[in-house]
């Protein structure tokens, strides 16, 4: 899926794929407050945390929906607050509730999402092409969204997000609703990409998928980020190096709660 | 007292949804607005009974005889007044029976749906009878105040009209989704009701403008010809307009054939509501498919590939675009006037300012559409293109739009006076721009299926779009005219615009 043609920006190498220093954000009260994180190219990091603890938050001031009150964010080397335009264009979004166009198949939404990436027109549509293959939308491509389910919404806005072939990929709950196979299919893709040297950053409540195919994982609470490694570094963090993710991860935010 | 379950639990609890719903309106969901609001209404109450005695002092102090000629003018009135209701009536209808909300709830509840539907359709007209009596209440004040108390009655004529209009309009929707079934109901039902609200007027125009060559409806309800053709002077058409002029027997008789019909419509329809409110639920989208084998990407910018999109869209749903063309419908009578007064420099003056006004309308509907009526705007806003770059090509899809549906217009005056038409240009683009940069100022996220409820997301942007384009419309006439009187309404216009925008949410744009 990836294209082998793809430019790398340069010193890509030498950079972090996501890179947040002191990043702050108060709406009432702090959403997130002063996050550090680090994401390298090549990995699939997983933002874990309880409900409120500004993970979409974090994510959307990467993205460009929300505008931090301080703080810095880098996308390959990019100032995403100084050229946003930039770091967009290696970026990809997908959130919990896909938002599509009802009146648009398939096909045309991806054709109108590589008009916005700006992407050439014959690569784009030999990519839309594999994509819905590869997504089993194939005898779908031609039929307006209006009636599909949620899961193919999910793989539509999928598709639309590999389409402009991006470099980081952030999710928001992207198994929400999903049946198991379709899961499974976007679990694949989103392997690949990081296989491919792309990065991943997904938030999701389902642990067993973070433990299964994150690299590391952060957990984040009160808008802060309390803990921060691979699978091994978290137990030894949440101090239960035989217990599952599940464990571990409830001791870190318990831990958290307790001193706050 | 308030036993959950009886009639009165379901009654307090749907008015006070109903008043929530108002109170958003109003103050589009702010708290904090409400005591501007309503010294809001207040000024606008008083300016609107200052219009009210413009139009009706002069009857209330001189008296009506109740000749065949009032009652012809005050049936016809009344007519176009439950013209309006009916249409409301149907919108209401029609979204209590497709906007899911608490239906889920409420028929999975054991509570009996009978009684449940039955407060609903109360509801449902008391809302309507509500603004029936508002928009009614400051010409039927001012008769009161200089006519005496015998105009009071109208009142209970303007109640009895709005529970007659949601009856109707409830046995309309119910035949609707009989006959044509639950899935072409929604649609048609809400083109009815548009249709419904414009009709009347529109055929008043035409037929004034055939026999008189003037857009003015009175001309035509004050004509010989109709009072020739209408019924006699003792039929039963004309109770109502009897009732408004003081006859009590007509007044009873009006109250309580409107409520019968109310109620009727209560007893007889509210037990099927909840089997026709599933039917809707059930309704599937179903995916319409596009032909396969010769599509291909084309190469677009991303500014195209917007524009081509909106239209897209808009050429898709036929909801929204025989909403949004609706306004076209009110340019079928000038359109009629300038073929029927071709050569003649009058009919010019009147279309020219027509023209503006209808442009100004349509590019504020489009303009929501396409920057609050946005479906994926995560999408759109993490896309690589600058917010400016966005709007732009936005503003250019809207302004697209305009032209294509006015250049018929212009080119048609074009042939007649190449001045007018160059003034009704820059007056339609100024209208259409202005139009769309106040939605622009106030866009506020909603669905696309919201479109008929937007002035929700703000007043302000709702009547700074009318007043301007009123403004432009006036000065576009004044104009055409050939007066350099012209500048004074489009300074206010600029005035309105600069208020607009300085109460805007948004100024940096």
């Amino acid at each position: 899926m990836t294209d082998p043609q793809r430019v790398q920006p340069p010193g890509t190498l030498k950079h972090w794929a996501l890179e947040l220093r002191g990043l702050i954000k108060r709406f009432e009260r702090p959403a997130v407050d002063g996050l550090d994180l680090t994401v390298r190219a090549g990995e699939f990091y997983a933002l874990l945390g309880p409900n409120g603890a500004g993970k979409t938050t974090t994510l959307k001031m990467v993205v460009g929906l929300l505008r931090p009150d301080a703080g810095s964010i880098s996308v390959l080397g990019i100032d995403a607050l100084a050229d946003p335009v930039a770091a967009k264009r290696i970026m990809a979004w997908i959130s919990d509730e896909p938002m599509i166009y009802d009146k648009l198949t398939p096909f045309e939404y991806l054709e109108f999402v590589a008009g916005l990436w700006a992407v050439d027109a014959g690569i784009a549509e030999r990519r839309a092409r594999e994509l819905l293959a590869w997504l089993g939308l194939e005898a779908h491509a031609h039929e307006r969204c209006e009636g599909f389910s949620k899961g193919m919404r999910q793989k539509v806005a999928l598709a639309g997000a590999l389409v402009h072939d991006p470099q980081l990929i952030i999710l928001d709950e992207p198994l929400t609703g999903l049946d198991a196979a379709s899961a499974r299919q976007v679990k694949t893709v989103l392997r690949e990409r990081v296989s491919a040297g792309g990065a991943v950053i997904m938030t999701t409540h389902i642990l067993e998928v973070a433990e299964r195919m994150a690299d590391r994982i952060g957990v984040i609470a009160g808008g802060r980020l309390i803990a921060n490694g691979t699978l091994e570094e978290l137990r030894a963090q949440a101090g239960k190096r035989t217990t599952s993710l599940e464990d571990a991860f409830l001791t870190l935010v318990a831990g958290e709660a307790a001193a706050a | 007292m308030n036993q959950p379950g009886t009639l009165t639990w379901f009654a307090r609890h749907e008015c006070r949804l109903a008043w929530r719903d108002w109170l958003a309106m109003m103050t589009a969901g702010r708290r904090r607005r409400l005591s501007t609001v309503f010294a809001a209404l207040i000024v606008f109450a008083a300016g609107i009974h200052g219009l009210a005695y413009a139009v009706v002092g002069r009857f209330a102090e001189r008296g009506i005889h109740p000749d065949k000629a009032a009652l012809v003018i005050i049936t016809s009135s009344l007519l176009l007044f439950w013209s309006l209701l009916m249409s409301q009536a149907m919108e209401s209808v029609t979204r209590a029976f497709y906007a899911r909300s608490d239906l889920d709830l409420i028929l999975t509840s054991p509570a009996a749906a009978r009684r449940v539907f039955a407060v609903r359709i109360a509801t449902m007209a008391l809302s309507i009878v509500a603004m029936a009596l508002l928009l009614a209440s400051p010409f039927i004040n001012m008769l009161t105040a200089l006519g005496g108390t015998r105009w009071l009655g109208t009142y209970a004529v303007v109640a009895a009209l709005g529970f007659t209009a949601a009856a109707c309009a409830v046995a309309l929707t119910v035949a609707m989704f009989r006959t044509i079934g639950p899935r072409r109901t929604r649609f048609v039902a809400q083109v009815v009701a548009a249709v419904i609200g414009a009709a009347f007027v529109i055929g008043l125009q035409v037929a004034g403008i055939l026999s008189y060559g003037t857009l003015s409806r009175v001309e035509i309800l004050q004509s010989d010809a109709l009072e020739a053709l209408a019924p006699d002077i003792g039929s039963i058409v004309y109770w109502p307009a009897r009732a408004v002029l003081g006859e009590y027997a007509a007044l009873v008789a009006v109250l309580v054939v409107g409520l019968a019909l109310f109620a009727g419509a209560v007893l007889v329809f509210s037990s099927r509501f909840g089997d026709h409110a599933i039917a809707a639920a059930g309704v599937s989208h179903g995916g319409e498919r596009r032909r396969a084998t010769s599509a291909r990407f084309r190469t677009s910018t991303p500014a195209w590939a917007l524009r081509h999109k909106e239209w897209r869209l808009l050429v898709r749903d036929p909801w929204l675009m025989s909403q949004t063309l609706m306004q076209i419908l009110y340019l079928a009578p000038p359109a009629l006037l300038l073929w029927r007064s071709f050569g003649e420099g009058d009919a010019v003056l009147v279309l020219v300012p027509v023209l503006v006004m209808a442009a100004g309308q349509l590019a504020g509907g489009l303009a929501w559409l396409a920057t609050s009526g946005e479906d994926a705007p995560d999408l759109v806003a993490t896309a690589p293109v600058s917010a400016r770059s966005l709007l732009a090509a936005k503003v250019e899809a809207v302004m697209g739009a305009i032209a294509i549906v006015f250049a018929p217009f212009v080119t048609g005056l074009a042939f007649f006076s190449a001045y007018h038409a160059a003034v009704a240009m820059i007056g339609i683009s100024v209208a259409a721009a202005s139009a769309s940069q106040v939605q622009l100022w106030f866009r506020h996220q909603a669905k696309r299926s919201h479109f008929r409820r937007r002035q929700i997301s703000s007043r302000m942007a709702t009547f700074a779009e009318a007043f301007s384009s009123i403004m432009w419309a006036a000065a576009a006439a004044l104009a055409a005219a050939g007066t350099w009187l012209a500048v004074i309404p489009a300074v206010i216009a600029l005035g309105i615009l600069a208020g607009a925008r300085w109460l805007s949410p948004r100024q940096s744009v």
